[in-house]
């Protein structure tokens, strides 16, 4: 039972808090964000040279064989300097894929292009009427001799404009629901018949709308099974909920060290406002909720290397819920804190607000969590 | 990072729940089980089975009796005692003032009430709260005056838990009124037995009688039984709930209960489907169930930076421990009183009480376990009052964490 990092993970949280702090400034960020493209490849380039994108990927695939501790410790800086570029599609979560998915072909051809920071990848997963459920597949992928045609829209695709290579997920057989028949198709971004509508989400990030329209891929484009692909998108997608909680604690740490920073500084009635009881009290809340946060990021982080997927899935359900009702908590009472200013696009407060509450709605939001841990039975079994 | 117990500790957690079953009655565990109280009798019992094991003060130093365990050991330890769930060995003695009196107390002081403490000869009950001195507990006004080689104490306890058990009662005294308020405080034991201590009890709204006033009037102390300096108490009291608030999470306690209102929850219908499977119902569970183990994670990120944490400097997260720690168990109050609903109603005496015989006509009012329900809910709203209040536990916070 230890907590501590080892020296290799200091180091690389060293060089990602250094980077985040020297290179991604309030100032610099906003220039990203008002550039067209919404994230910058010369910080993409950084980060490659740091060998950040290399984090999760094994040595011998020219990563630095990593686990969920360095993808915590990366996610938790990431949060802090609120970085928008597209780390969590690429390495997170289409580097998942690859990573637990992938034939050695196609990780010898992705993966050497993710670390390099030559090639960026996205995850065409959400559907319109899907909401939350990974399950829930209406995109077609039908036999076309030895290939696949794909046909279908995806939604809201974190980085889907600017993505070299997505993975789609695409229904082989079954009905819409059905767990089974499920595949992911690694698709190139300018394949004929593939249509992006790319727009800025409400946290500064690019997300995009999709269409398939025919698209053609060959049989080495399927990852794992093409009717079994639903394991491996709900492995990779409980190992993002641990990164985003991570990130959730990037983010309120900074919130309550600015909020807490600005009711020292701020003077109303002659005295600084954190001189006040009742505002005293809301900034220990703060505290209380990021601490739990904090806790439930070390227990995904844990938790996501589990092979019982259903245990693993309690897991990561009861971080989400924690993420959620931590994150709105803190969010809240930060802008509260801040007065007039927190709601201004000038101060940083807001920012952060904004990526978390679009992190509350990523991958599945407090209810749909609680109701996913209530239905498989809950964290404690009986003794 | 490694956050899973090693083999060895697996193992251990294994000796201890072993103990467990094959030591404690199976009548004290089923009342423990059903939410009912241990009785004085069945706890000075279990001490002496704890304490004939080398287990009653495991966190003691090992020269006073204690075991030498690891932080993870203890924690384990005592996650299994709650968990079990078998009585908790009485704290105002092994939490304590045994701690005070092996940090700051004489030679003598040590050897003879340590062992005593460990074997549940003396039973210790505690003497800080005052009616005028709550949250402001420095402000306390029973004084102690000197008079040749003893005190003169006269003034007044309140809240004093299980004094009408006691043998013993450890006493912040004011020694110097002219003092600031911290300065002139002093650490003092005093005999319950000594002429001029009149015990009353205060009936609390779940109709137990666990908290006491405790009267002073012209009671002689030997100076003997003053604990390190004169003046000096303040410190010794900080230290003392310092060392309270480590154990006041309660993981252990909200793990058993959560598991027991599943347990009920399977029994009790809603119309033909079991409660348990009422989605609303079942979501404020699991809702509950994140939080405990958010607080479990956090227990044991302190657990496992006390290795290198400063000795006798309680961690400013232990107020973060007691605000959710506190929040939970009452959570888990409300749970039950969820899953009895209707038959919360019916008032039965706890069997422990000592008016148990002649209110005991009655036969036993619905199912047996729905008895203690309501009561444990009203008597559990103390747990976000004692030990420092949640809003005083913010206030550490807003100081010692955010320095505001």
């Amino acid at each position: 039972m230890d907590f501590d990092f080892t020296d290799e993970q200091r180091l690389l949280k060293d060089s990602v808090d250094r980077f985040v702090a020297d290179r991604y400034a309030f100032e610099a960020r906003k220039a990203v964000l008002a550039s067209e493209a919404g994230w910058s490849p010369a910080i993409w380039a950084q980060l490659a040279e740091l060998g950040l994108l290399a984090v999760p990927f094994a040595e011998d695939e020219g990563g630095i064989g990593g686990g969920p501790t360095e993808t915590m410790i990366v996610m938790e800086a990431f949060g802090r300097g609120l970085v928008v570029e597209p780390y969590l599609p690429t390495v997170v979560l289409a580097g998942g894929l690859l990573r637990h998915g992938g034939s050695d072909a196609q990780r010898a051809e992705h993966i050497p292009k993710i670390v390099e920071g030559r090639a960026t990848m996205a995850l065409a997963q959400v559907e319109r009427g899907s909401r939350y459920d990974l399950h829930d597949v209406s995109t077609t992928a039908k036999r076309d001799g030895e290939g696949w045609v794909l046909s279908g829209e995806k939604g809201v695709v974190l980085h889907g404009e600017g993505a070299d290579t997505l993975v789609v997920s695409a229904r082989t057989a079954g009905g819409r629901r059905d767990r089974n028949g499920i595949g992911l198709f690694l698709v190139d971004g300018r394949a004929a018949g593939v249509s992006r509508s790319g727009y800025p989400t409400q946290d500064g990030m690019r997300a995009a709308e999709i269409g398939l329209e025919n698209v053609r891929v060959g049989p080495d484009c399927v990852i794992g099974d093409p009717e079994g692909g639903l394991p491996i998108l709900e492995r990779v997608a409980d190992e993002a909920i641990a990164a985003v909680a991570a990130e959730t604690v990037g983010i309120l740490a900074e919130m309550q060290a600015i909020t807490v920073d600005y009711i020292k500084t701020r003077k109303q009635f002659g005295v600084a406002i954190g001189s006040f009881q009742a505002l005293q009290h809301r900034a220990a809340d703060m505290v209380v909720a990021t601490e739990q946060v904090r806790s439930m990021a070390y227990y995904a982080t844990m938790m996501s290397g589990s092979d019982d997927p259903a245990e693993r899935a309690a897991a990561m359900s009861a971080t989400k819920v924690q993420v959620g009702r931590s994150g709105r908590f803190v969010g809240q009472q930060a802008i509260q804190l801040h007065g007039g200013v927190g709601v201004t696009m000038e101060y940083r407060i807001g920012h952060y607000f904004k990526r978390m509450t679009m992190i509350e709605a990523f991958l599945g939001d407090a209810d749909h969590h609680l109701a996913r841990l209530a239905d498989g039975g809950g964290l404690f079994k009986a003794a | 990072m490694d956050l899973r117990f090693t083999p060895d500790e697996n193992a251990f957690r294994e000796e201890v729940r072993t103990f467990f079953r094959e030591n404690l009655s199976k009548e004290v565990h089923a009342k423990l089980v059903e939410g009912r109280h241990a009785s004085k009798h069945d706890l000075v019992e279990w001490s002496r089975v704890l304490n004939r094991k080398g287990w009653a003060t495991p966190h003691w130093p090992e020269a006073y009796g204690g075991t030498g365990w690891t932080p993870v050991q203890q924690y384990i330890f005592l996650e299994e005692l709650q968990g079990f769930p078998a009585p908790a060995p009485l704290a105002f003695g092994v939490n304590m003032v045994g701690p005070v009196i092996y940090t700051f107390g004489n030679e003598e002081q040590k050897a003879h009430y340590l062992p005593r403490i460990a074997n549940l000869d003396d039973w210790w009950c505690q003497g800080f709260s005052e009616p005028g001195s709550g949250s402001d507990l420095a402000s306390l006004k029973t004084k102690a005056v000197r008079d040749g080689e003893e005190y003169v104490v006269n003034g007044q306890k309140t809240w004093t838990t299980l004094a009408q058990h006691a043998d013993w009662i450890f006493c912040l005294v004011r020694t110097d009124p002219a003092a600031k308020k911290q300065e002139g405080i002093s650490f003092l034991l005093i005999d319950m037995k000594s002429p001029g201590i009149t015990v009353r009890p205060i009936e609390l709204i779940d109709g137990g009688r666990e908290v006491n006033e405790v009267f002073f009037d012209d009671v002689r102390v030997p100076a003997a039984n003053l604990v390190g300096q004169e003046n000096k108490g303040w410190d010794y009291a900080k230290f003392l709930l310092g060392n309270e608030r480590t154990n006041i999470a309660r993981v252990g306690v909200s793990k058993e209960r959560l598991r027991r209102i599943r347990e009920l929850a399977a029994l009790e219908r809603i119309g033909e489907t079991p409660m348990i499977q009422n989605p609303r119902f079942r979501e404020k569970l699991a809702a509950a169930e994140v939080e405990l183990k958010s607080l479990e994670m956090t227990q044991l990120r302190v657990v496992a930076a006390e290795r290198t944490r400063e000795k006798g400097k309680p961690d400013p997260a232990s107020s973060v421990l007691k605000i959710k720690g506190s929040e939970i168990q009452q959570m888990t109050t409300e749970l039950l009183l969820d899953v009895v609903g209707p038959y919360a109603l019916p008032y039965v005496p706890d069997r422990e009480d000592e008016r148990w015989d002649e209110l005991s006509n009655e036969p036993p009012i619905g199912p047996d376990w729905a008895a203690t329900v309501a009561p444990t809910y009203f008597n559990w709203r103390k747990v976000s009052i004692y030990g420092g209040s949640n809003e005083i536990q913010r206030q550490i916070i807003a100081k010692a964490i955010l320095g505001l």
